[in-house]
């Protein structure tokens, strides 16, 4: 039985799509069979972050209609063999996804994966209800400002209302929170909350605080999840969250601006 | 299966006493004539209880009073607060001796529910506790909503809304371990986030109404 992860945040742009690809590479960088979904039905982000846009054939839809099986949907990552991205359709609009739909192909999925995580869309509509209502796990992407700390207590509460282990009463989703795009400096100077804040005002257990960081728009552009870049503040950061999410105790880097060296003092950096 | 001929259940019904206060029937006749032509509605045929407590020390013809009182067209079922003599002869008349509501008087007023939440409230999310009292365990978050015919309890943050005496009570609370809220009222009277800062900031407090106005009182820490 396959453990089902959202990542998901009510705001847009926060986020998700960068980390559902950051952290299921990473589960799958640790053995672990992992299959990332796009969710966000009609844009379609995912499969050009992994770098798998011009492999795809069916898509999502596809499957949920019949019109093709999850084999002929599934693509095979390039750079681990443990990882599979199902891409959703550019051409359908998001009422495809009906519970039954989604339901059936996470069934099916959870045979004989480990890991199937959610990308889910901004919002609360349709879309972003089908990719949290049979999760597990929530990862709630959070940015440090008032408007995204707003949105994913909106979004926990559905999670505590509108999921299938609400409904039926099981044990509760695990709920994590994901802070990104931290930028310490502006923290610093009170343009930013800090991890505290956050952490206070949305009273769950933190899983990964990701910087701000020039390497995930490298790592978009080129198609490589930021997490395989393990130069980059940002990868490390997100290699620490899959860590943790795995149950291993890593302590927090990258929340404190980092000291200029003598020489960047000197020329600038 | 056979019906049962018959079944005892318990209801209650409210009936009226009438309180004799003299023993002269004369007087008695005549003040009956005066309330029966201002109200007869309120008598003709209404079940009444009669109380003789009044004349207790006086011997009463319980039979003359009740024949006076039924030419009247008023209907006696028992007597209360009735003496020996009395009490025997209402048996002897077929009249019921009822025990006067002592006891109910006795009885613990019906005590007011409590809703329990033991999770934080998030944005979008409403909670109506209906002739209830709240108790939230965590927090109120903005965007949130509290609501509650009584008083409300909150073990963590307000920052949401939050109103008390929905139903008009105003004599409810609102206590939090912080009160950093959008809106606080109670039985109608509010204060918007603005006007509850002049007041604390974002301390723990217990919020009520004195005459028309809010006001905050701190908690000991
Ligand atoms: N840690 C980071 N540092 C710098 N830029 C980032 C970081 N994380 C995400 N971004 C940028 O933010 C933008 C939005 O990211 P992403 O597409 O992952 O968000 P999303 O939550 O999936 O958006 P949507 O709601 O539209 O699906 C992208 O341009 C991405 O490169
Ligand atoms: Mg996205």
């Amino acid at each position: 039985m396959a453990q089902i992860i959202v990542v998901t945040s009510g705001k847009g742009g926060v986020g998700k799509t960068t980390s559902s690809a950051a952290i299921a590479t990473g589960l799958a960088l640790k053995g672990k069979k992992t299959v990332v979904i796009d969710f966000d039905i009609g844009l379609r982000n995912l499969d050009l972050i992994m770098g798998c846009e011009r492999r795809v054939v069916y898509d999502f839809v596809n499957v949920i209609n019949g019109e093709a099986n999850l084999n002929q949907a599934l693509i095979k990552d390039k750079r681990c063999d443990k990882l599979f991205i199902l891409p959703a359709s550019q051409t359908r609009d998001k009422d495809a996804l009906t519970k039954e739909g989604v339901g059936g192909v996470l069934d099916e999925l959870s045979k004989d994966f480990d890991y199937i995580v959610c990308d889910s869309p901004a919002g609360i509509e349709q879309g972003a209800m089908m990719a949290l209502y049979f999760a597990d796990i929530a990862i709630v992407t959070t940015n440090p400002e008032v408007s995204s700390v707003r949105d994913s207590d909106r979004i926990l509460g559905m999670l505590q209302s509108r999921s299938r282990r609400a409904e039926q009463n099981l044990e509760p989703i695990q709920e994590f929170l994901l802070l990104t795009r931290y930028s310490p400096a502006r923290v610093k100077t009170g343009e930013m909350l800090s991890v505290e804040d956050v952490s206070e005002i949305l009273a769950i257990k933190l899983l990964g605080v990701i910087p701000e960081s020039q390497a995930v728009l490298k790592a978009s552009n080129s198609g490589i999840p930021v997490i395989n870049d393990d130069e980059s503040d940002a990868g490390l950061a997100y290699a620490d969250t899959v860590q943790r999410l795995l149950g291993e105790e890593v302590p927090f880097r990258f929340l404190t601006e980092e000291k200029k060296g003598f020489l960047k003092r000197i020329f600038g950096s | 299966m056979a019906t049962q001929s018959l079944e005892l259940k318990a209801t209650s019904f409210t009936l009226s006493v009438l309180h004799i206060n003299t023993h002269d029937f004369n007087a008695i006749a005549a003040d009956l004539d005066t309330k029966l032509s201002q109200a007869p509605q309120f008598f003709i045929g209404a079940p009444l209880i009669l109380n003789l407590s009044a004349i207790e020390s006086h011997d009463v013809d319980l039979a003359a009073l009740k024949q006076l009182l039924t030419d009247n067209q008023l209907i006696i079922v028992g007597v209360t607060s009735a003496n020996e003599s009395i009490s025997q002869q209402a048996k002897t008349l077929g009249l019921a001796i009822v025990k006067s509501g002592k006891q109910a008087k006795n009885m613990p007023a019906p005590t007011k529910e409590t809703k329990i939440i033991k999770q934080n409230v998030r944005s979008g999310q409403q909670i109506y506790a209906k002739n209830a009292d709240l108790i939230i365990f965590g927090a109120v978050g903005n965007g949130a909503e509290v609501i509650a015919d009584g008083s409300i309890h909150i073990y963590g943050a307000l920052r949401g809304k939050a109103m008390a005496g929905a139903a008009g009570d105003r004599n409810s609370i609102i206590i939090a371990n912080s009160l950093d809220a959008e809106l606080v009222s109670i039985a109608g009277q509010y204060w918007l986030a603005e006007h509850l800062q002049q007041h604390c900031s974002d301390q723990r407090g217990c919020i009520r109404l004195t005459s028309d106005t809010l006001m905050v009182e701190s908690l000991p820490q």
